[in-house]
């Protein structure tokens, strides 16, 4: 283990916290996916979540946001409990996730996709200046916004996902392996993008496998294994731990 | 306009034209268009296979028929009962949606297809120990549509032109199915029906999306059901009797064909798969005449012929128009996309 939650609290303060998460464990049916971990977000930062296949990094998120059911632990979110509250309720409170493999409306037209995403909301004005605001982020979204969803290429589709997510208004934004399928060039955009939009002060919780790009454009790091985070300290010390060169970084 | 006026016509020039049994005819095609729209909210919209739909038509039916006729002496009158029948459809709709909210596709069939048949066997069985149903004999005496004491099933002359109670049924049908015609159109466009579009589309996508998708699904269930409803009660009254037999899984399929070859899920294509499915069969008895006029005697037996030509129709249109007659353009993209 690395630091506890004390620690951790005490190096960010409590009072901006966004996500605090403890003992959290997931089963499916007897198998544990996530066997008690403990983690916290605080507002404005983007953590990354890093570690290899079934580790349970996918399984961390859903419960997050109610898609499976936790075994025990507890998700507080802006200081309330969110432990297993149903998933349309923690999307209106602004915890939004961009599921794995993207989950676009495939036979829906992009924009149709991003009408979507504002769904929880009828604020007419601001949503038509977010989408603006997509399209800015993403303009190859407007040249094809009454093409159907799932003609779009695999990083326009993730450009799609995280628009539509953007849309949601998420006072967090989860999002799951957004590199996952993606040519090299596309990955690069995808992130750069991360990091723009986590620079205009959205906080950020980013679950990869591919632990380079996450650790290079991230604030702090966890590191999970079978269930279990192993590791926790700040991106750039993370990329310089031999432990995780050794094991995630290829050296 | 145009369309007003010849809808209004319509029973008028169908009788001279075909003759009166047509008028009633084209009473039933409104009564299936009723039902084919409700089953178009679930199966359509929704995207959620329900093949024991005619179960919803059934508790309409039976309801209309427990509270007016001579079998428990209650004789309520129709405005009453089509909104109670409606309500306890919707009711039933929930309650077959609450056991399947995890199941899709096959698996909901299969469900939807047992619970249509739970339906059936209980108005069979519901005559002892307390005699609900009056089992399979049915029940018979059923009031027909009172407005005022007047009765809509009997011929009334108004301003010297004498019209039968099948036009006047046909006015009463006509007036509820545009009503059923404009909420179909109305929650299309809704969020509603984006919600059941997202959910048809992706259910993880839409849950994430902050689409409560329990409560959605249950609403399809229950809008569809209650169409059902009314129209089960509809057909109580016109047929002035009820029985089981009328329910069973046939119809359900009859219903659901109706929706696969007119355009699932597009308001018109369904209208013209419920008329023609409704119509087609009927047209087909003249082939008897025929034959005795070709042949001296009936060679094929229509019947059977209709049969036949059903299930050549349904294959032809697999193969040459798998969204349908008349698809939506939403529709047809997906189709085309699942080649």
């Amino acid at each position: 283990m690395g630091a506890g939650s004390a620690g951790t609290a005490a190096i960010h303060g409590g009072r901006r916290l966004l996500l605090e998460v403890k003992n959290l464990a997931v089963a499916y049916g007897g198998v544990q996916a996530v066997k008690g971990i403990d983690f916290c977000i605080t507002r404005g930062e983007l953590v990354c979540l890093i570690g290899a296949n079934g580790a349970g990094k996918t399984t961390t998120l859903k419960a997050l946001c109610g898609l499976v059911p936790t075994a025990h632990g507890s998700v507080h979110y802006q200081q309330h409990s969110i432990t297993n509250h149903p998933t349309h309720e923690i999307v209106r409170r602004g915890m939004v996730l961009v599921p794995e493999g993207r989950g676009i409306f495939s036979r829906l037209s992009v924009a149709e996709n991003l009408a979507m995403g504002a769904y929880t909301r009828n604020d007419h004005a601001a949503i038509k200046s977010e989408t603006d605001y997509i399209h800015s982020l993403f303009p190859r979204l407007y040249e094809r916004r009454h093409q159907k969803a799932g003609t779009l290429s695999g990083g326009e589709q993730q450009m799609l996902a995280l628009g539509r997510a953007i849309l949601a208004k998420p006072q967090l934004l989860l999002l799951d392996e957004p590199s996952m399928g993606l040519a090299p060039l596309m990955v690069s955009k995808i992130f750069e993008t991360i990091r723009h939009i986590a620079g205009q002060g959205m906080t950020i919780l980013l679950v990869e496998q591919n632990a380079k790009l996450a650790l290079e454009i991230s604030h702090r790091g966890y590191v999970m294994e079978s269930g279990l985070i192993t590791l926790h300290d700040t991106a750039s010390n993370l990329s310089t731990n031999p432990r995780v060169r050794h094991a995630y970084l290829g050296e | 306009m145009v369309v007003g006026a010849l809808l209004a016509a319509l029973p008028f020039l169908v009788d001279l034209g075909l003759g009166r049994s047509w008028v009633r005819v084209l009473n039933f095609t409104l009564l299936y268009i009723m039902l084919a729209l409700g089953l178009n909210i679930v199966v359509g919209y929704a995207g959620l296979l329900d093949l024991g739909y005619v179960a919803f038509y059934a508790v309409g039916a039976y309801c209309y028929a427990l509270l007016a006729s001579p079998h428990f002496g209650l004789h309520l009158p129709f405005w009453v009962i089509l909104p109670i029948g409606a309500l306890v459809a919707g009711l039933f709709g929930v309650l077959l949606g609450t056991p399947t909210l995890r199941l899709r596709g096959d698996y909901l069939a299969v469900v939807t297809l047992g619970f249509g048949e739970i339906i059936r066997i209980f108005l069979n069985n519901l005559n002892a120990p307390i005699n609900i149903t009056n089992g399979p004999q049915g029940i018979n005496l059923i009031d027909p549509f009172y407005v005022g004491g007047v009765s809509l099933n009997q011929a009334h002359t108004i301003a010297g032109i004498a019209i039968p109670g099948s036009y006047n049924i046909y006015y009463l049908f006509l007036l509820l199915t545009l009503l059923v015609i404009f909420i179909s159109m109305r929650l299309q466009n809704s969020r509603i029906g984006r919600a059941w579009v997202a959910i048809r589309e992706d259910e993880v996508a839409a849950e994430a999306m902050g689409i409560n998708t329990r409560n959605i699904k249950l609403l399809a269930f229950a809008i569809g059901a209650s169409f059902g409803g009314v129209s089960g009660g509809l057909f109580a009254g016109l047929q002035g009797f009820v029985s089981p037999e009328s329910f069973n899984l046939l119809e359900s399929i009859m219903i659901l064909c109706m929706i696969v070859l007119g355009g699932m899920g597009h308001i018109p294509g369904v209208i013209l798969g419920a008329v023609l499915l409704t119509v087609l069969p009927e047209a087909l008895r003249y082939i008897g005449d025929l034959q005795r006029y070709l042949f001296g005697s009936v060679l094929v037996d229509p019947s059977d012929l209709r049969m036949l030509l059903f299930g050549l129709a349904l294959i032809i249109m697999m193969i040459f128009r798998p969204a349908g007659l008349w698809p939506s353009r939403q529709r047809s993209r997906e189709l085309s996309d699942a080649k």
